[in-house]
C-alpha cells in the first residue's frame, strides 16, 4: 500500500504517461531502469565498488560502459569522497554504488561529510532480497536505518516498477533546495525484475518537499535600510553563494554598497581571493581582522552561511552589538545558533539582486581601513613570517606561495584535514569559483586523496592539486590504486610533518605538550607511489620546492610530491576554543 | 522562561521510515518524547503525528523548523495546552468479584466518567477517557482492589484555531505557490503560532 501511495508523490503532480500516442513500452530489468535514470539525469562518471547484493546493477552495466564511465575506486569510502569532490567542481549530482551490508556501512562517513557539507549526491546500494530482509541474511544490513541522520532523503525500492520515480525523485531531491546526499536501497529482486518500461520522467515537485522559501518582500526592505543606514557594516558568505551559482549577483551586491566580506571555508573561491573587498577568511584558523572586527561591525550580513562554532567561537560574545541580516535558503538555519534581526529566506540567487536594486551605492573606506591595518599587524606576526620563514626546515606556507605562483591561483586545491588544511585554506589563491574543495563540517581526514580525484573527474580540464598530511594520507592511501588503473591526473601534495600535527598543536597549546600518540609513522611514499606506476618525488630542502612543484605540475599524468616541513610549526592565528572571535591569538 | 508542556503536531506522508527519522530529531537532542501517537488525519492519504515534550518554546521552535525540513513532512505546528482540545484514553483491568463485592460499581463508574468494557467472571475492565489527572484519578480509585493492569494511551490532541489540512495541502500541490501560502508563520507570529 505505502509503495503505490510514494509513486503516487514521487514524479509529482504529473503522470508519466504521454498525452498523445500511448507511450512505446518495453520490458527491462529493473537495474537497466537504474541505469537509464542515470542516463536520463546527465550523468556521465560514477564511483562504485561491486558486490553479491549489487551484481545485477553491475551486469547491465557491462552493457552501458561507452555511455557510462565506472571508476572502480578502492573502498567505498574512496568511491563516496569521489562522488563529493565530482560534485564540488562540477555543480552536479554525484553518484556511488555499492553493495549491501559492508558496502554500504562504508558509505557511511561520507554521507554523514556530504550532509553537513550539503554536498547533492545520489547513492546507491543493493540489498538481500525482499523475501529476506530481517532474517540477518547474507550481508544484511538496515542501511536505512543506519543512514536516516545522514541523509536528505532515503528510501528502500523492492518492486522494480517504483525505480524510475524513485530515483526521479531521488536526484530532484539531492540538488533543489538546499543540497544534500540521497540513498537508494535497492532489494536484489527489484534489480532483476522485468518490468514495462514507460521511459523516465524527471521530477519536478514534491508536494511535502518545498526547495526554496517564498522570497519576503518586506525584509529586502527591512536588510536594505539597515544596510544603507550602517557606519560598519560587515558580510560573511558561505558555501551557499556556490551552490545558488549566485557568485556575479554576490559580487554586484558588496561592490555596489561597498561592503568589506569574510569567506567561510567552504565560501572561499566563490570570490577572487584578490577582489579589494575580500577580508580573508573566517574562523578558528581564519584571519585576524574578519574575526576581531566581527564584534566590531554593526550590521553583520550572513549569506549562504550557518554560523559554525568553529566560526562563531563563543556563541554568548559573538557579534552581540551587531544587528543580523542572514540570507539562507534553508529556514531551520534562521535563529539556528545566532538570532536574526531581520531573516532573509530564500535562494541567495533570487534574494541578492532584489536587495542589490535598494542598497545605496556606497564606499566604507574608513571602515575597510580597519581590516587593511589589523591585516597589516597579522602580514607582521604572522604571515610574512610563515612564508619567508628564517627556519632551516620548510613551511607549510612557503609551499603554498610557490604553489601559487606556479599556478597562478587557477588549480583546484583539494584538501585533507589539518594543519595543512588550514594552511592551504589561509594562504591558497583562488581565481575561479569552485576550487577549494574540503570536508568542512565533518572534518573527516581520509577525504582528500579520492575527493582529489572525483575532482578531477569534476573538472577534467583543470589541474586539480590535492593537498594532504602524513596521517590522513594513510587513511584512504589505497585509492592511488583506482588513479593507477583509470588515471586521473591528481598532484598529490603531502606535507609531512611527521606528526599529526593539528592534534599535536592542541597538545602543545592545551595540554602541557604531553604527546600523546601523535607521533605517525610513514611508508616511504615515494616507494609506495612508483609501486602504483605513479611519478614521485621527495623533498626537504628549500632550493628544491619550487622545481619540484614545477614538475609535479608540469607533468602530464598522476604525480605524488612528498615535501618534509618543519615537524612543530603551528597554525596561527588561532581563536583558542571557548574563546570569542575578539580573542583570536596571534602566537 | 521555563520547560513546559508542548504538543507538537506533524502532518506528513504515509511512509515506512518516517516515524524513525522523526523519532530521532527529539533523541539526538537528548529530548525525551512524553507521548507520541501516529493516526490518519482530516485529509485522506495524509499522516498526523501528535507528540509531547517538555521543553523550552526556544527548542520547540527550532525542532518544528528541523522537522518540517524533512522531506516527506509537510507541516510542524507546535501548541501550549490551552491552544488544545485535547485526550488520552486508558484501561483498566481488575478482578470482579473484588470490585463487585465492595464498590457499587455503577456510583464508580458514574464518578469518574468511565465505562465497561469487559465484564468477565474473572476480571473486568473499565475504561475512561481525558486529561491526565482525570485517568491517573481512576488508578487511585481502583488500586484498593487489585488493579491487575493498566495502561494509557498517547495524546491525541486538536488545535482549537486550526481550520484542518484540506487547504493548506492545496497549497503544497501547486508546484508554484501562490502569494497567499504564508510559510515562515512562526516568525511574525511567535504568540500566535498556528496560522492556517
Ligand atoms: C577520521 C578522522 N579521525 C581523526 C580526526 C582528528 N584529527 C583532526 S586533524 C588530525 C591530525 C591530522 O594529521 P595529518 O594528516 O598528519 O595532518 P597535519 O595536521 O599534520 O597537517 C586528527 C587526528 C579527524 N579529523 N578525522
Amino acid at each position: 500500500m505505502e509503495t503505490l501511495d510514494i509513486k503516487k508523490s514521487a514524479s509529482g503532480a504529473k503522470p508519466a504517461t504521454p498525452a498523445a500516442k500511448p507511450a512505446e513500452t518495453k520490458s527491462i530489468s529493473g537495474s537497466e531502469a537504474v541505469l537509464e535514470a542515470l542516463l536520463a539525469e546527465g550523468v556521465d562518471v560514477l564511483f562504485g565498488y561491486p558486490g553479491g547484493a549489487i551484481m545485477p546493477i553491475y551486469d547491465a552495466l557491462y552493457d552501458y560502459q561507452d555511455k557510462l564511465q565506472h571508476i572502480l575506486v578502492r573502498h567505498e569510502q574512496g568511491g563516496i569522497h569521489a562522488a563529493q569532490g565530482y560534485a564540488r567542481t562540477s555543480g552536479k549530482v554525484g553518484v556511488v554504488f555499492a553493495t549491501s551490508g559492508p558496502g554500504a556501512t562504508n558509505l557511511v562517513t561520507g554521507l554523514a561529510d556530504a550532509m553537513i557539507d550539503s554536498t547533492p549526491l545520489v547513492a546507491v546500494t543493493g540489498q538481500v532480497f525482499a523475501s529476506l530482509l530481517g532474517t540477518d541474511a547474507f550481508q544484511e544490513t538496515d542501511v536505512i536505518n543506519i543512514t536516516t541522520p545522514v541523509t536528505k532523503w532515503n528510501y528502500q525500492v523492492t518492486d522494480a516498477t517504483e525505480i524510475p520515480a524513485i530515483l526521479a525523485k531521488a536526484f530532484y531531491i539531492a540538488r533543489t533546495g538546499r543540497p544534500g546526499p540521497v540513498l537508494i536501497d535497492i532489494t536484489k529482486n527489484a534489480q532483476i525484475q522485468k518490468f514495462d518500461y514507460q521511459g523516465y520522467t524527471p521530477c519536478h515537485h514534491v508536494r511535502s518537499y518545498r526547495p526554496k522559501p517564498i522570497i519576503r518582500k518586506e525584509y529586502i526592505e527591512q536588510a536594505a535600510k539597515l544596510i544603507n543606514a550602517a557606519a560598519k557594516p560587515f558580510v560573511l558568505f558561505g558555501q551557499g553563494i556556490i551552490l545558488g551559482s549566485a557568485e556575479k549577483e554576490f559580487k554586484a551586491f558588496i561592490e555596489k554598497a561597498g561592503l568589506p566580506a569574510a569567506a567561510t571555508i567552504l565560501g572561499l573561491s566563490s570570490l577572487p581571493t584578490t577582489h579589494p573587498l575580500h577580508v580573508g577568511m573566517l574562523g578558528m584558523h581564519g584571519n585576524y581582522a574578519p574575526n576581531v572586527l566581527t564584534n566590531e561591525c554593526d550590521v553583520l550580513i550572513a549569506i549562504g552561511m550557518r554560523f559554525d562554532d568553529r566560526v562563531t567561537g563563543r556563541l554568548d560574545k559573538y557579534a552581540k552589538q551587531a544587528k543580523v541580516i542572514h540570507l539562507d535558503i534553508d529556514p531551520a538555519e534562521i535563529d539556528k545558533n545566532v538570532k536574526a534581526e531581520v531573516p532573509v529566506w530564500g535562494d541567495c540567487k533570487e534574494t541578492l539582486p532584489l536587495l542589490t536594486a535598494l542598497v545605496e551605492k556606497k564606499s566604507h573606506d574608513e571602515w575597510l581601513g580597519k581590516f587593511r591595518e589589523l591585516e597589516k599587524k597579522e602580514v607582521e606576526q604572522v604571515i610574512y613570517p610563515e612564508l619567508n620563514p628564517t627556519s632551516e626546515q620548510l613551511t607549510m606556507g612557503e609551499v603554498l606561495k610557490s604553489l601559487n605562483e606556479l599556478t597562478g591561483g587557477k588549480a583546484v586545491i583539494v584538501t585533507d584535514v589539518g594543519q595543512h588544511q588550514m594552511v592551504a585554506c589561509r594562504y591558497a589563491t583562488f581565481t575561479d569559483t569552485k576550487s577549494n574543495v574540503t570536508s568542512g563540517g565533518l572534518g573527516t581526514m581520509g577525504f582528500g586523496l579520492p575527493a582529489a580525484i572525483g575532482a578531477k573527474y569534476g573538472a577534467p580540464d583543470r589541474t586539480v592539486v590535492a593537498i594532504i598530511g602524513d596521517g590522513g594520507i594513510q587513511m584512504t592511501i589505497q585509492e592511488l590504486g583506482t588513479i593507477m588503473q583509470f588515471g586521473a591526473a591528481v598532484k598529490i601534495l603531502i606535507l609531512n610533518n611527521q606528526f599529526l600535527g593539528m592534534v599535536r598543536q592542541w597538545q602543545q597549546l592545551f595540554n602541557d605538550k604531553r604527546y600523546s600518540f601523535v607521533n605517525i609513522t610513514s611508508p616511504d611514499y615515494v616507494a609506495v607511489a612508483k609501486g602504483y606506476h605513479i611519478e614521485a618525488a621527495r623533498i626537504d630542502a628549500r632550493a628544491d620546492l619550487k622545481t619540484a612543484l614545477k614538475t609535479m605540475l608540469d607533468h602530464p599524468g598522476a604525480y605524488l610530491l612528498e615535501v618534509m616541513v618543519g615537524k612543530e610549526n603551528n597554525v596561527f592565528p588561532m581563536v583558542p576554543q571557548g574563546c570569542s572571535v575578539s580573542e583570536i591569538r596571534l602566537s | 522562561m521555563s520547560k513546559q508542556e508542548f504538543t507538537i503536531t506533524v502532518y506528513t506522508e504515509n511512509q515506512i521510515g518516517l516515524l524513525n527519522r522523526i523519532a530521532i530529531m527529539f533523541s539526538r537532542r537528548k529530548i525525551n518524547i512524553e507521548s507520541l501517537n501516529t493516526s490518519p488525519s482530516e485529509v485522506e492519504g495524509i499522516h498526523r503525528f501528535t507528540i509531547v515534550i517538555n521543553e523550552f518554546e526556544d527548542v520547540v521552535r527550532k525542532l518544528c523548523r528541523q522537522i518540517e525540513k524533512q522531506v516527506e513532512v509537510l507541516k510542524a505546528y507546535f501548541n501550549t495546552n490551552d491552544e488544545l482540545i485535547w485526550q488520552e484514553m486508558a484501561l483498566y483491568k481488575v478482578p470482579t468479584d473484588e470490585i463487585a463485592e465492595k464498590v457499587k460499581v455503577e456510583r464508580l463508574l458514574r464518578e469518574y466518567g468511565a465505562r465497561a468494557v469487559v465484564i468477565r467472571k474473572d476480571y473486568t475492565v473499565f475504561e475512561t477517557t481525558g486529561h491526565r489527572e482525570e485517568t491517573d484519578r481512576l488508578i487511585k480509585a481502583l488500586e484498593p482492589f487489585g488493579l491487575i493492569e493498566f495502561v494509557r494511551s498517547a495524546r491525541v490532541a486538536i488545535i482549537k484555531d486550526s481550520n484542518g489540512f484540506h487547504e493548506k495541502l492545496k497549497e503544497f500541490e501547486a508546484s508554484e505557490p501562490g502569494e497567499e501560502l504564508i510559510e515562515n508563520e512562526y516568525l511574525d507570529k511567535a504568540s500566535e503560532v498556528f496560522t492556517m
